[in-house]
């Protein structure tokens, strides 16, 4: 029976959730093999020290240890480094970087040996009795520091500047020496600890005889693990299938290709069992990606009416002490937003890339362009504050114009489609924008301990990743396209086999919506398959808000292609000439005999018995789309957050938090609120809490969740939301992306809402997170007071 | 080793486990009750949430040996009858939930929040889940469904 409802546009309620609800899901860490060992990794104490010398064996010797392993000792194992697919310029310094170091830690957590045993406490046991003689040496930890090469941290590089990569501008950059008004600030963003809820953690599972195996894994990019892995373990792609089974939230810090796993690869292959290794969130503290770490100097041009003309900007970006997969590409990533929603006439962007002894960065939700837009709404409002003006009318008169057909920006990039205004009249209108500055200046002229702030960010952000031509221009490895594959079944069920892959974000629920429209079933009928290279081969992953705008594009066009050859054996049917016959909610008609149908699961049984099918017509009704999209996608929208600011003990209460996102078509809105919210609640923290703080021998003192203020609920206000849709243009179903959207734009509505509640007491500038005794310290300052 | 015997979700449950081991993994490892799930070391997360004897504890705060005699309830004992328990249903309605990771021991916190609580404003839902951290939702919808689980239970029991 043919299912006529509609399901894109409405909130269905998720299909992933009955086993994360009853305790049956699959996470990594649940999956056990027959036979299966334990490893565990032993990392460097020291931010920067030689290894004199390593014993291992009072380690080996102990209970169930099945062998110690040094670099030495895998010498033979690999095929090549660590990938790393970004080199962004022709002259990249790159660090080498193997899974254990061979001569010298280069940050707090480096790996130097790995512990093979049969029982998770005996390899945790073992790691502790290794010993190793350091050589202690200087540690770098500043960024403009670390670009005096007083030490080199890898010194066949000779120096610790690594990469220097420029956009080259676009405009009239004379505009910074004509306008009326040129603001220069400095922001720092410092570095902050992604902390997915489910450490990371992998398991490989060999057949030796056949060299294969297969490797289960908290990761969001099982086939780019896939072949990237194969390299540097010397293990052919087609005998390596990686799964990601469900996977504990990932907001970048997975969308990596880790040591850990490349170990347990060859181990595996070594000692011919099962390997499983889970990290400690103390590990995750120090070998997971960190995100941000940047220092940013921006120029703001604008007119004396308070119309932005450009931005200049060059940012200081911390590597860390390696690159890991992306780890350049980040800032770069960033360096096509620095215009913002602004109808500007000038561009500037640059960045210089320094390692330092301290963990790798890469991608963390939003990877480059939260640093963008924290920059730019800042500078915003700096310039408002010059011009003493209200902020909300710098943006008004600022914002491009709507426009609806894909237009080349300053920037030099084709954004999709905007409608930047609306965005922003609707988020001051939900927040009651004219009252709330009513209550302020009320609580001003009483001097009121409490005051209020309102903090404004208008954001765009390049989702969408992405056109394979412009990767590889930008010298990215691989293409951006994904692939999707759709299976009518004769009992009338669907298989949808996509290349994404999703760790939270509601995919098999969203894609199910879109292909039970087309084929006219209920998404109940519809399993979707992901996250295995074997059962879905062609895919490149999920991030960068790539996969509705790619992943669900590919199935799109794969139900289009079930429509057309459906189509072929309706008419045979029907006997009926294929133009005469109608589609409409997964049933063809014959035009003026409308008693004359198929339903498409009628034609998927007898496309699969096959009794009677057209000459030429291929058995099975399956087909396969591969989507490599035209342009990226440019949601963007406007946030509004309110709070109150103690002025005596300089704490925050966020008291509301508006956010007005426009992410063109929206499939599931329960869906895209949820991404919004958890966005924005990464976004505050950042903003008030969270900062990766090391002292100054390269000891990461914020090393677990004791002294690293992750929020919980009591800390986080409830959200108001609304949205507009202008659909993108790129893409047939008009969408754009969510996931990044709310971490991109909140952590300067924050800051800037701090300022605002204390600017009038003389506060012009302060540093993320803005703590309590960051607050009070400013204000003592500006008071003229010790502080 | 030491003998440890528990009643897990009304079912007395023993095995020999090394001295040391902690609750969560006598449940994950000695029982495969993989649903409660591990999140950090230092007791901060709760995504390793269970009830011993009928109120919250983080498992990974305790020793198995400490949970000899006693009873334990984990998320795999919270549906009855076929029957979803209400946090269940209304993390369910109301998109409470993301990856999932932090969901059983959001849902072990609130049940027992909901039995001394069963009407609480959403501050109260607020300060009584700030053991839990939940990296995907903002708690926004996390939030929402204790609070609408409560209305269900107590106009249930109405």
């Amino acid at each position: 029976m043919a299912v006529t409802e509609k399901y894109v546009g409405q909130p269905v309620l998720r299909k992933e959730d009955p086993e994360l609800l009853t305790g049956q899901a699959r996470y990594t860490d649940n999956l056990v093999a027959p036979g299966m060992v334990w490893m565990s990794v032993v990392r460097s104490p020291y931010a920067h020290a030689r290894i004199k010398r390593i014993d291992t064996s009072s380690a080996g010797a102990m209970p169930g240890v099945l062998g110690v392993y040094t670099a030495a000792d895998l010498e033979g194992e690999w095929g090549g480094p660590l990938p790393f697919v970004w080199p962004i310029t022709e002259d990249i310094k790159v660090p080498v970087h193997w899974p254990l170091t061979k001569d010298k830690a280069r940050f707090q957590g480096d790996g130097v040996a790995v512990i093979v045993a049969e029982t998770r406490g005996q390899a945790a046991d073992a790691a502790e009795a290794v010993e190793v003689e350091w050589e202690p040496l200087d540690a770098v930890l500043e960024l403009e520091e670390a670009a005096h090469d007083d030490v080199v941290i890898h010194e066949d590089l000779g120096t610790n500047v690594v990469v220097h990569w420029s956009h080259g501008g676009g405009g009239d950059q004379s505009i910074f020496d004509t306008a009326d008004v040129v603001v220069k600030e400095r922001y720092l963003g410092p570095r902050v600890i992604p902390n997915a809820i489910e450490p990371r953690a992998c398991l490989v599972q060999p057949v030796p005889a056949m060299g294969e195996f297969t490797l289960f894994s908290t990761t969001q990019i099982p086939h780019i693990a896939r072949v990237t892995l194969g390299g540097t373990c010397n293990i052919a792609e087609s005998k390596l299938r990686v799964v990601a089974p469900d996977v504990g939230g990932g907001f970048g810090s997975k969308l990596n290709v880790y040591a850990e796993e490349a170990l347990a690869l060859v181990l595996a292959r070594r000692l011919q069992r099962p390997v499983k290794w889970v990290e400690t969130r103390s590990e995750n503290f120090l070998a997971t990606i960190h995100g941000r770490g940047v220092i940013h100097d921006v120029e703001v041009a604008a007119t004396s009416e308070g119309k932005i003309l450009g931005f200049r900007v060059k940012e200081l970006a911390d590597m860390g002490a390696y690159y890991q997969l992306l780890t350049p590409g980040i800032p770069e990533l960033g360096g096509w937003v620095y215009m913002g929603p602004y109808d500007v006439q000038a561009y500037w962007y640059e960045f210089t890339g320094i390692v330092t002894n301290a963990t790798p960065t890469d991608a963390y939700r939003g990877a480059g362009r939260p640093e963008a837009t924290y920059v730019l709404e800042r500078a915003v409002d700096a310039v408002a504050r010059k011009l003493g003006m209200d902020p909300a009318e710098v943006r008004r008169i600022s914002l491009a114009p709507k426009f609806t057909e894909a237009k080349t920006s300053v920037m030099g990039l084709n954004i999709d489609s905007g409608n930047y205004p609306e965005t922003f009249e609707k988020a001051l209108a939900l927040a009651g924008y004219d009252a709330l500055r009513a209550e302020q200046r009320e609580r001003r002229d009483r001097g009121d301990v409490r005051q209020l702030g309102i903090g404004l960010s208008s954001y765009i952000e390049m989702c969408g990743l992405a056109p394979s031509n412009i990767l590889g221009a930008l010298r990215y490895a691989a293409g951006g396209w994904d692939a999707c594959t759709v299976q009518c079944l004769p009992d009338g069920k669907v298989v949808l086999k996509i290349g994404t892959s999703p760790h939270g974000q509601g995919h098999v629920t969203t894609w199910a919506q879109i292909a039970a429209d087309t084929l006219g079933v209920s998404p109940d009928d519809i399993e979707v398959f992901h996250g295995d290279t074997s059962v879905a081969p062609l895919g490149m992953d999920t991030y960068g808000s790539r996969s509705v705008s790619v992943g669900a594009t590919a199935l799109h066009f794969a139900l289009e292609k079930i429509k057309e050859k459906a189509r072929v054996l309706a008419a045979h049917e029907l006997e009926a000439s294929e133009e005469d016959l109608e589609f409409e909610g997964g049933t063809f008609r014959v035009k003026g005999a409308p008693e004359s149908a198929r339903t498409i699961t009628d034609l998927a049984a007898s496309a699969w018995h096959a009794h009677d099918i057209p000459a030429g017509f291929e058995p099975n009704l399956e087909a396969t789309a591969v989507w490599d999209p035209p342009n990226f996608t440019w949601p963007a929208g406007t946030h509004i957050c309110v709070v109150e600011v103690d002025t005596e003990t300089g704490d925050t209460d966020v008291l509301r938090y508006v956010a007005v996102d426009d992410c063109g078509t929206v499939i599931n809105p329960m869906i895209v609120d949820g991404q919004v919210h958890g966005g924005v609640a990464q976004g505050i923290a950042e903003a008030l809490y969270e900062e990766a703080l090391y002292d100054e021998h390269g000891n990461l003192m914020t090393s677990s969740l004791t002294q690293y203020l992750v929020p919980a609920a009591s800390e986080m206000p409830s959200f108001e939301l609304d949205r507009t849709v202008t659909p993108s243009t790129t893409n047939p179903l008009g969408v754009k992306g969510i996931g990044e959207a709310g971490t991109i734009a909140s952590p300067p509505a924050v800051v800037n809402a701090v300022l605002d509640a204390i600017g009038h007491l003389g506060v012009s500038s302060i540093d993320k997170p803005v703590t309590p005794e960051r607050v009070w310290r400013a204000i003592q300052e500006a008071k003229g007071g010790a502080a | 080793m030491t003998h440890v015997s528990v009643t897990v979700n009304g079912v007395p449950r023993e095995a020999d486990v090394e001295p040391r081991t902690l609750l969560v993994y006598f449940l994950r490892e000695n029982l495969g009750l993989t649903g409660t799930n591990v999140g950090c070391d230092t007791s901060s997360c709760g995504a390793c949430t269970v009830h011993l004897d009928g109120e919250s504890v983080k498992s990974c705060t305790i020793l198995a040996v400490q949970a000899d005699g006693r009873e334990v309830t984990t998320i795999e004992g919270m549906a009855s009858d076929g029957r979803l328990h209400p946090l269940q249903e209304a993390f369910h309605r109301n998109h409470g939930l993301q990856c999932g990771y932090c969901t059983p021991g959001m849902i072990m916190a609130a049940s027992s929040y909901l039995e001394e609580h069963p009407t609480p404003t959403e501050a109260q839902v607020r300060e009584s889940l700030e053991g839990n951290l939940c990296r995907c939702t903002g708690y926004h919808n996390i939030v929402k469904s204790v609070l609408d689980a409560a209305s269900q239970m107590s106009g249930a029991g109405a």
